[in-house]
């Protein structure tokens, strides 16, 4: 019965219950949005940085990522691979032999990262063989080079020309090499689609007088969330005192401080959004306690105790604070979806800027049920605040006096 | 007979503006099981003040309020309340029923304080809106019945509790004259057949008429106490 008189309590004064709930949903609405946008955002970030570069798990040598010199490669040990491919979660690895060289051609030479690849698994992963522009992608026996767009215009060099390599090899072998030009690739990054090298993995050892070694094992997972748990996983089955196994967040730190930091800013807008709100939930639990003064001192006189008084208003407004999240989750999950499945793409001007920082140009929706979760939490942590005012009201009332009103 | 209520020495002092106010004054009354009284008086002399004190609504400034043995004017108010719950029936001027709740549910309620069964609200309900001679209007609301049918409704809900005795503060203030006169004659009905003690603040004639015992208070204080045979 104490649901019944509280439902029925509620809508006493219809319009005003509605307005109530109708912000509450135009809230959550709202939230859901922002935060979907967000969320997906941050996804976007995430996938474009690591899905498409570092991997979200990279295996080196231990001490590698601090000094990154080929002399800090590893053998490609099969053992070693096989412990981490077991690992539930892992459903590839990616090798690569990654260093340094001057790059030349005719009078031009520049600076260039090179990298040894296993051209399949690295498509795989990073799906390079979709950035080629001119020429053919790499195969595992090729003995030629793939290279940045803005590399290749800068040396002036295009397919089937031939690029110098020179640099040091491993335990200070001199590395030098002829390689004819097999494939330009367009990177959306400026620093890599003006710096990269390819060769395959076999041809780049050979280079660099590193038989079978390795500078990274990447990681292709199943799914990015379970990245935490595999790389404990991995951790435990291999010789931690030889090998460092890095995640996507140590990997690129500076993208996890600037996801944080947006974080911040946006749960700021939020928190504004629910504090606007939450002065009208007020308006509507100060006037609803006003109105019922009396009533609820006539109540007090029959005998129901100020708990059980307490604890129906603060029903009331939890059912309003329920129908409102309920409507805003129902409105704002076929929108969520909806713009999921078709992100809204950046107009052209804007779209290759972004393109130009190496994101794709589209604002990506989340489907995280964290957005969902969270504005409930948020909805029903103010209800809670703000029924404080009733109960303390009831709390205080004297019986004789609210009946004489 | 043995006091059901004996209310001593009681004095009720409001400090209005910093100006003393003597409610009640040194007001001495014992009421009896089974009784039908009426406490009269103008407008002013302290009949709805004796009341609150009598049914535990308020406390007196000085002396004590014991019921069946129990005082009640030093109890604490969770106490009280429970107190009023399970002793003590209240009919008010203004009805005061709960808007939302059909005339079954509004005298449900009580019941459902009480903690009874669903099975066992429902049947005294429904019996008690027979004996009121309104158990057609059971699924109604307030709103949607007359002030006569909604003080019946009222007063089932004050005898749902089975309470020890019934206080009505002007019960046919709001009410004309044929209500007036089948509600009243419904009260003594009730208190001849089940011996329903109910104590009335009034200045209405029709229910001095019917009381068997009359109070008559001036200033807070009691100036005649008649009782009629």
């Amino acid at each position: 019965m104490y649901l019944t008189l509280a439902y029925r309590n509620i809508w006493r004064n219809r319009r005003r219950t509605l307005i109530t709930i109708l912000s509450i949903t135009f809230a959550v609405l709202l939230a859901c949005i922002m935060r979907s946008m967000q969320l997906g955002s941050y996804d976007k970030m995430i996938e474009n940085s690591v899905r498409f570069h570092t991997g979200y798990i990279q295996i080196h040598k231990k001490g590698y990522w601090d000094d990154k010199v080929i002399d800090n490669s590893m053998p490609m040990d099969t053992s070693v691979i096989q412990s981490m491919t077991r690992v539930p979660g892992v459903d590839a690895y990616v090798p690569r032999l990654e260093s340094f060289a001057l790059a030349s051609h005719g009078t031009q030479t520049k600076g260039a990262m090179v990298m040894g690849i296993d051209p399949e698994r690295e498509h795989q992963l990073t799906l390079l063989k979709d950035k080629v522009v001119e020429g053919r992608y790499l195969t595992s026996g090729d003995e030629g080079v793939m290279i940045g767009q803005g590399l290749a215009e800068y040396l002036k060099i295009g397919v089937g020309d031939t690029l110098v390599l020179l640099g040091q090899g491993y335990h200070g072998a001199s590395a030098a090499g002829l390689y004819p030009v097999q494939g330009i690739l367009r990177f959306p990054l400026p620093q890599q689609n003006d710096q990269l090298v390819y060769l395959s993995l076999p041809t780049a050892q050979w280079l660099y007088g590193a038989d079978n070694m390795v500078t990274t094992v990447a990681l292709l997972i199943d799914d990015p969330d379970h990245t935490e748990k595999i790389v404990r996983d991995i951790r435990s089955q291999i010789d931690m005192e030889e090998y460092e196994v890095m995640d996507w967040k140590e990997l690129v730190p500076e993208l996890v401080q600037n996801i944080e930091l947006d974080n911040v800013s946006g749960r700021i807008m939020l928190w504004v959004l629910y504090l606007v709100i939450g002065f009208g939930m007020f308006g509507t639990y100060l006037m609803m306690t006003a109105e019922r003064i009396y009533e609820f001192g006539v109540m007090i006189a029959v005998g129901m105790r100020r708990f059980r008084l307490q604890g129906l208003v603060f029903l009331e407004i939890l059912m309003m604070s329920v129908m409102g999240v309920l409507a805003g989750i129902c409105l704002s999950l076929p929108v969520l979806i909806y713009f999921n499945k078709n992100p809204i793409r950046f107009p052209e001007e804007v779209g290759e800027m972004v393109e130009t920082f190496g994101m794709e140009p589209v604002y990506a929706f989340s489907l995280d049920p964290v957005i969902f979760t969270n504005q409930a939490y948020a909805i029903f942590f103010m209800a809670i605040i703000l029924s404080g005012y009733p109960i303390w009201k009831i709390q205080r009332m004297k019986v004789v006096e609210s009946m004489r009103l | 007979m043995a006091a059901l209520i004996k209310a001593t020495n009681i004095t009720k002092v409001y400090h209005k503006t910093s100006v003393p106010v003597h409610a009640i004054n040194n007001l001495s009354v014992e009421i009896a099981e089974g009784e039908f009284t009426a406490i009269v008086g103008p407008s002013g002399c302290g009949k709805t003040t004796l009341l609150n004190i009598l049914g535990g609504l308020d406390q007196p400034t000085s002396g004590t309020v014991m019921i069946d043995g129990v005082d009640i004017s030093r109890m604490k108010d969770s106490d009280l309340i429970d107190f009023r719950l399970h002793n003590i029936g209240f009919v008010f001027q203004a009805y005061n029923l709960i808007p939302v709740l059909t005339a079954l549910e509004n005298i449900e309620f009580i019941m459902l304080l009480q903690k009874r069964s669903r099975k066992e609200r429902v049947a005294r309900a429904k019996e008690l809106l027979e004996q009121m001679n309104i158990a057609d209007k059971a699924d109604h609301r307030p709103g949607e019945l007359s002030g006569g049918q909604q003080q019946r409704v009222a007063v089932a809900r004050a005898l749902a509790s089975n309470p020890r005795f019934i206080l009505a503060d002007e019960p046919t203030a709001n009410l004309d004259s044929v209500s007036t006169e089948n509600l009243l004659d419904l009260m003594a009905r009730i208190n001849r057949e089940q011996k329903a003690t109910f104590i009335f603040s009034t200045h209405d004639q029709r229910v001095m008429d019917k009381a068997r015992r009359l109070i008559r208070l001036v200033d807070g204080a009691i100036v005649s106490d008649d009782v009629r045979s």
